[in-house]
């Protein structure tokens, strides 16, 4: 380990086995990419499934797609896209090295992802209520066509792990939030931040296609 | 001369069992994965064994036909998620990556270790189901069976979910160890070929998986929370999950064999000592059967209901998965043809593969063809070809990588003569157990029977004992590879006298893969521009260098 110790000491984030750190910054971005092609291949599956079911029952879908409340839908689409600008921010502000103001920028995506999850909260618990459910548990009466619990099914499964996604981008900001308090980031060393903002950005855009799909059929 | 281990090897060096819990090691990776993947092996063998005896006569011999269900989904589930797809990419490839790009390790070594660890925890998932009760699916979990049946599907599936991102890490790793960590010099094309493979298998571990999970997901939600979208009770489409399924599940299959392709593209080149024919035709015919086998699926579906077009465009692009690979068998026999075989037991393995690998595959092309299928469909024809393609391919040429590496993983040589063998009581046995499994396919065995008409018995018979061999073949490989670890010989740098670069380190490694920073030096097939000195290659080991054989003076220098 000696060897490698003494070469490295002053670019202490460079791990042993990189040549530099420009090697190091190139092969975690794209190591990120390709997961991020792996998320997007998970939720492929999901999207797959509502075309099936869409195709073969569109007036169905027409009548479900009622129940959902358009302006909260709208009003989470917008709430998500201003994280992402608040995201690319922090970046922003992590290269021109103000801590400061990457940590204002942390805490504004974290804050507004929460938003995000209250107000999915209130649409899920009104469902809930209503008997708008999954599958073999699905009571409600008012969605005229064949089998409306299909639409909730694929409904509560694509925004469910949509949902999971949001928490594990929250866990992974304040990591971030952590780590920027500890100093451990600076304006030649920011690669996490970047990793996370560009999962985050996924998140969003995985969003800005379920939107569409459920709120706004016609 | 006479050798010793290398006092500062990664084997040696850290110290103490905790330092290989939490290695970065990718060569302490690969050889946790290798005793994992061996452990398995070991179970889901012996569970084949227990069905070959059941159907060694019709009716109840040693099970009844629920046990029989239970082991035969076992067998499969155990051999496809925690054997075959991580055997050579995440145990083997682990292992040499790196070493063979120069690199000091992969990409992300930590994801490395998590990815073991998530597939140790995969694994207990899928041991606690047997446990519990065991799944009677089949390794398909076909719905709306599976969303019905009693048994612990659950966790069954969750296991399998959770090993796919086990698989989905070593193939994020892999693609960027091979994108940004190659030495200096090493330019695409001048990557060995198994590095090819091993970077096609990735990018199907990368894009297939995902929907596997997906799948795996949505019938754990099925079953869980009856959400309706594969049961037909529900308003579901059963045949949609079948189509999920396989949109992973034939890209796995690519995920099983590819690497495999990679070890044999070694192991001609470096036994004839020739420059390998056809290099970018190898290369590029990697990456072809990972684009194909993306769009094949639905050959596994013929008599599921999809559309008859859709059914016979499915069949007319199966065919095409034949062209890369009969460029591959076309171009490691021109790399044999004039060469000076040596034909060690690595090698022996390989000449097994391609014998094996084309009745494999040729076997494919008649199930790919639409009409004959109909007829072969769920027979012991599509048995005995999967094994053909899976166990004579795969395993086979898992085999002949491990005999290959072996004496760089452990720095230890393994008696030649049992070695040969070994491989030749496997040969033998695989041949008496799946041959005679085409026979009954055809004549109409139905698969996943526990019992039979009388007619069949004799062939049965027949495969049951090959079976038994083939098991003895097995156990004799691994009692003296472990006998080598103890009292086997210190092996050279380049025992086989190979040009790829992990032959330029000790054996075993140093901690760091290599001592200095590598540099290219020459390609990895350069036989006819590179003078390699073979006989000192040989006469460490006490060969003899005219016919490499295990010449006399080998004890002598053993004494030494």
């Amino acid at each position: 380990m000696a060897d490698s110790a003494s070469h490295s000491h002053s670019m202490s984030h460079v791990a042993h086995h990189f040549a530099d750190s420009e090697q190091q910054a190139e092969s975690s971005k794209m190591g990120m990419w390709i997961f991020l092609l792996t998320e997007v291949l998970f939720f492929g599956g999901l999207f797959c499934a509502y075309v099936i079911f869409r195709a073969w029952k569109p007036d169905m879908f027409y009548e479900a797609h009622k129940t959902l409340s358009m302006s909260m839908g709208a009003t989470n689409t917008v709430v998500l896209i201003v994280s992402s600008v608040t995201m690319a921010l922090a970046i922003r502000a992590m290269q021109l090295g103000d801590k400061i103001k990457t940590l204002a920028y942390l805490w504004s995506t974290m804050a507004l992802a929460g938003v995000f999850l209250v107000i999915k909260y209130f649409e899920y618990a009104h469902k809930f209520h209503v008997g708008q459910l999954p599958g073999q548990f699905y009571t409600y009466t008012g969605v005229e066509g064949t089998n409306p619990h299909v639409f909730f099914s694929v409904y509560f499964a694509m925004t469910g792990l949509h949902g999971i996604h949001v928490i594990a981008g929250m866990i992974a900001i304040g990591w971030l939030i952590w780590r920027t308090q500890k100093n451990h980031f600076n304006a030649n060393y920011y690669t996490p931040i970047e990793m996370t903002g560009l999962y985050w950005h996924l998140v969003d855009l995985i969003w800005i296609f379920l939107f569409p799909l459920f709120y706004l059929i016609h | 001369m006479s050798m010793v281990m290398p006092k500062m090897n990664y084997l040696a060096e850290p110290k103490g069992l905790w330092s290989w819990i939490v290695t970065y090691d990718h060569k302490r990776i690969g050889l946790l994965y290798l005793a994992a993947i061996t452990l398995f092996f070991a179970i889901a063998g012996f569970l084949a064994i227990l069905i070959r005896t059941e159907l060694l006569y019709p009716g109840q011999d040693i099970m009844d036909a629920n046990t029989y269900n239970q082991v035969f989904t076992l067998h499969g589930a155990i051999m496809i998620f925690l054997f075959i797809i991580p055997s050579i990419p995440a145990a083997l490839g682990n292992f040499v990556l790196p070493l063979m790009i120069g690199a000091k390790d992969v990409a992300f070594p930590k994801l490395n270790l998590a990815s073991w660890y998530i597939y140790v925890f995969g694994s207990i998932f899928a041991i606690y189901s047997i446990l519990a009760s065991a799944v009677d699916t089949g390794w398909t979990f076909y719905t709306p069976y599976s969303t019905t049946t009693g048994t612990a599907v659950i966790s069954m599936t969750l296991g399998a979910f959770i090993l796919g991102f086990s698989s989905i890490f070593t193939g994020i790793n892999f693609i960027v160890t091979v994108h940004k960590m190659r030495a200096p010099g090493m330019t695409w094309y001048k990557l060995p070929l198994m590095i090819w493979a091993l970077y096609a298998t990735a990018l199907i571990q990368v894009m297939a998986t995902p929907v596997l999970a997906i799948t795996l997901l949505l019938l754990v939600l099925e079953r869980w929370l009856g959400v309706g979208i594969f049961d037909p009770a529900l308003g579901g489409d059963p045949v949609l999950y079948q189509h999920f399924f396989w949109f992973y599940s034939h890209p796995a299959v690519y995920i099983m064999i590819l690497p495999a392709l990679g070890i044999i593209s070694e192991l001609i080149a470096t036994f004839s000592h020739k420059k390998i024919f056809g290099y970018k035709f190898i290369a590029y015919s990697s990456l072809a059967i990972a684009f194909t086998s993306f769009l094949v699926w639905a050959h596994h579906m013929f008599t599921s209901g999809q559309s008859e077009l859709a059914a016979m465009i499915f069949s007319f692009i199966t065919f095409f998965v034949g062209v890369p690979t009969g460029i591959k068998i076309f171009n490691w026999l021109l790399t044999m043809y004039k060469a000076q075989i040596d034909l060690r037991t690595p090698m022996v393995y390989a000449l097994s593969f391609i014998f094996l690998f084309t009745i494999g595959g040729l076997t494919g092309i008649f199930l790919g063809a639409l009409s004959v299928d109909i007829h072969l469909h769920d027979t012991y024809f599509i048995v005995a070809h999967f094994h053909y393609v899976m166990m004579g391919g795969t395993v086979i040429a898992f085999l002949g990588g491990l005999h290959f590496w072996w004496p760089k993983m452990f720095g230890k040589l393994y008696n030649e003569t049992a070695g040969r063998i070994g491989a030749a009581i496997i040969f033998v046995g695989f041949n008496m157990t799946f041959l005679p499994q085409f026979v009954l396919g055809s004549q109409g065995m139905p698969r996943r029977y526990w019992t039979y008409v009388d007619a069949y018995q004799p062939l049965h018979a027949f495969s049951s004992y090959g079976s038994f061999i083939l098991g003895l073949g097995f156990i004799l490989v691994f009692v003296y590879l472990m006998h080598s670890l103890i009292w086997g010989r210190q092996a050279p740098k380049n025992i086989w006298g190979s040009l790829t670069m992990e032959w330029e380190t000790t054996s075993p490694p140093h901690p760091h893969n290599f001592e200095e920073d590598k540099v290219l030096q020459h390609g990895p097939y350069d036989y006819d521009k590179v003078l390699i000195d073979r006989d000192e290659a040989l006469t460490d080991y006490g060969y003899d260098t005219t016919t490499g054989e295990p010449g006399e003076h080998r004890e002598s220098v053993a004494k030494e």
